[in-house]
C-alpha cells in the first residue's frame, strides 16, 4: 500500500472510532438502560477473565523477583526487593500486563462475536425487533470493559504481590508479614490512584475497538476473523499510546 | 400449480383495497451501481405480493429500505400510513412492532435458546405481559408453527427447515400486521420449502397479515403469490396473478416459468 493510502486509511479509521466513540457518549446516558444485559457482561467480561489474569499475574510476580534477585544481590540490596518489585507492579508492569491480556481474550471475543452477529443478520434483526442494538449490544460491552479491567487490574497486582512473595522465599526467607509490611511501606497513593485511574481507558479503549470492528465487520466469515485480528492490534497499540499519554499527565500532575 | 395450491387459490378471502404499504419512485445505488431506479408497489390489506427477480437485483434491499435498515436514494415508503422517511426512531419501533420481517439467514440469536429468541422481542414491545401469560403466548406462537417441542433447545441444534420455522415464530409473536419474508425458501431442500410456502399461507389465514415475499423459487411463488411483482432492471417490470404472468407471451416474463 501506498504510503499516502495508508496514511488516509489511518485518518479516515480514526475518524470512524470517533464517531463510534461520540455515538456511544450519546447513546450512554439516554433510556432505555439494558441492565440485564450489562450485569450479564461484567460477569463473563470481569469474572471469566480472572483466572487468566491472575494467572499471568503471578507469574509476572514470580518472575520479575527471580530475574532481579542477582543484580540486587550484587549491591546487596536483597531486602529491597520487596519495594522494588510491588512499585513496578502497581505502578505499571500489573495494568499494562492485565491490559494487554485483557486485550487479547475480550477484545477478540467481542470483535469476532459481534462480527459473527453482523453477518448472519442478527444485528439487523434486533434492529427491526424494536431493539437499539448499539445500546443493547456496544454501550453494555463497552461499560462492562471500562468497570471491569480496574477490577482485574487491581486483582492482578495483588496475585503477583503474592507470586513475588513466593519467588522471593524460593532463594531467601522472608516472613510474609515483613514482606507485606515492606510493601506497604513503600506504595504510596500517588503510586497507586495514576496506575487505576490508567486501567479505566484501557477497558473503555477495549471495549470501544472490539465492538467498532465487530459492529461494522464485512466480507462474511472472513471478515470475522480480520475483526478479531484487528481489533487485538488497534487495542493493544492503543494501551501502550495511552499508557505514554496518561504517564506523562501524571507526571505533570506531581504523580512521580 | 398444485390441485391443493389451486384448492387454496380458490378458499382465499376477497382482498380489500385497502393500501397497507406503498412505494412510490424508490431508487438506491451503491455506488455506481444502481439497484433500484424507480420502484412502485402498493400492498393492500390481507394480499401477498410476492416481488420475483434474478439474485442480485435489488429485491432484498427492496424489504429493506421498507424495515428501515437501508435508506432510500429517493422516493416515498409508506407504511400503515406512516412515511417511512420522516419516522424518529421511537416512532419506528413502534412500527416495527407492526411490521414483521424473516431474514433469509433466520438470524436466530445464537447464544438465547429458543424460548430467550421469542421472549426478546416481546420483553421489549410487551414488557407489562406477565411470566405466565409470555410463555403461555410462546408456547401457542411454537405450536403453530409444529416445533412447541424445541423450547428450550439452542438455534444450532436445529435443522435449517426448522430454524426457519422458530424464524417464522418470532416474527409471529407480536401479531405484526405485515410480514415481510426475505426468500424463505433458499437453502432448503425442494419438500422443506414448500412445507415453509405451506406454512406461509396457513400462517397469513390465521394471523391475517399481509405479505411481501422476496422470491426467484417458482413453487414457494405459486404456493404463496395473490399476485407478482417482477423486478426487472431496477423497475416493477410487471404485475399480474401467477396464471396471468405463466400465460404471459414477454420474453422476460417466461425466462422465470421456464
Amino acid at each position: 500500500m501506498k504510503l499516502s493510502k495508508w496514511g488516509a486509511e489511518v485518518f479516515r479509521e480514526t475518524g470512524a472510532i470517533s464517531r463510534f466513540t461520540g455515538l456511544f457518549f450519546r447513546e450512554v446516558f439516554s433510556p432505555r438502560y439494558e441492565f440485564k444485559e450489562f450485569f450479564k457482561q461484567c460477569f463473563l467480561i470481569g469474572y471469566k477473565s480472572l483466572p487468566l489474569i491472575g494467572l499471568t499475574g503471578f507469574i509476572m510476580g514470580l518472575v520479575l523477583i527471580l530475574q532481579l534477585r542477582p543484580t540486587l544481590l550484587q549491591y546487596g540490596v536483597e531486602a529491597k526487593l520487596p519495594a522494588m518489585v510491588s512499585l513496578s507492579i502497581v505502578r505499571e508492569i500489573g495494568p499494562v500486563i492485565s491490559a494487554l491480556i485483557f486485550a487479547g481474550k475480550i477484545g477478540s471475543s467481542i470483535g469476532a462475536e459481534l462480527g459473527s452477529m453482523r453477518v448472519t443478520e442478527q444485528i439487523d434483526s434486533m434492529e427491526v425487533s424494536g431493539t437499539n442494538p448499539f445500546k443493547y449490544l456496544v454501550v453494555t460491552r463497552v461499560l462492562a470493559c471500562t468497570l471491569m479491567l480496574p477490577v482485574l487490574a487491581v486483582l492482578s497486582d495483588a496475585i503477583g504481590i503474592y507470586g513475588s512473595y513466593i519467588g522471593f522465599n524460593i532463594r531467601s526467607a522472608m516472613s510474609p508479614q515483613l514482606f507485606i509490611k515492606q510493601v506497604f511501606a513503600t506504595l504510596e497513593f500517588q503510586d497507586v490512584i495514576p496506575a487505576i485511574v490508567k486501567t479505566y481507558f484501557f477497558g473503555f479503549a477495549v471495549g470501544i475497538v472490539g465492538c467498532y470492528k465487530g459492529y461494522f465487520s464485512k466480507n462474511g466469515t472472513a471478515g470475522v476473523g480480520t475483526a478479531a485480528n484487528s481489533a487485538v492490534v488497534l487495542c493493544s497499540v492503543l494501551i501502550f499510546v495511552i499508557d505514554l499519554i496518561i504517564v506523562q499527565i501524571a507526571d505533570l500532575l506531581g504523580y512521580n | 400449480m398444485s390441485t391443493q395450491t389451486i384448492a387454496h387459490k380458490n378458499k382465499k378471502k376477497s382482498l380489500l383495497n385497502e393500501p397497507v404499504i406503498v412505494v412510490s419512485d424508490l431508487k438506491k445505488s451503491f455506488g455506481e451501481h444502481d439497484v433500484l431506479t424507480g420502484f412502485n408497489l402498493t400492498l393492500n390489506k390481507g394480499e401477498t405480493v410476492v416481488v420475483l427477480g434474478k439474485s442480485g437485483s435489488g429485491k432484498s434491499v427492496l424489504i429493506k429500505c421498507i424495515i428501515g435498515l437501508m435508506t432510500p436514494d429517493e422516493g416515498k415508503i409508506t407504511v400503515l400510513g406512516n412515511d417511512v422517511s420522516t419516522l424518529n426512531r421511537q416512532d419506528m419501533d413502534k412500527l416495527r412492532m407492526r411490521v414483521g420481517f424473516l431474514f433469509q439467514s433466520n438470524a436466530l440469536y445464537d447464544s438465547m435458546t429458543i424460548r430467550e429468541n421469542l421472549e426478546f422481542p416481546m420483553r421489549r414491545h410487551l414488557a407489562k405481559m406477565n411470566a405466565e401469560e409470555t410463555e403461555r403466548r410462546i408456547i401457542e406462537t411454537l405450536t403453530d408453527v409444529g416445533l412447541a417441542h424445541t423450547i428450550d433447545m439452542m438455534p444450532e441444534e436445529l435443522s435449517g427447515g426448522m430454524q426457519k420455522r422458530v424464524a417464522l415464530a418470532r416474527t409471529l409473536i407480536l401479531n405484526p400486521e405485515i410480514i415481510l419474508y426475505d426468500e424463505p425458501t433458499t437453502g432448503l431442500d425442494p419438500i422443506t420449502g414448500l412445507e415453509i410456502s405451506r406454512l406461509i399461507v396457513e400462517i397469513q389465514e390465521k394471523y391475517q397479515t399481509s405479505s411481501i415475499v422476496i422470491s426467484h423459487d417458482m413453487r414457494c411463488v405459486a404456493e404463496t403469490a395473490d399476485r407478482i411483482a417482477v423486478l426487472l432492471q431496477g423497475k416493477c417490470y410487471t404485475l399480474g396473478t401467477y396464471d396471468e404472468l405463466k400465460n404471459s407471451d414477454d420474453k422476460m416474463i417466461k425466462q422465470f416459468f421456464d
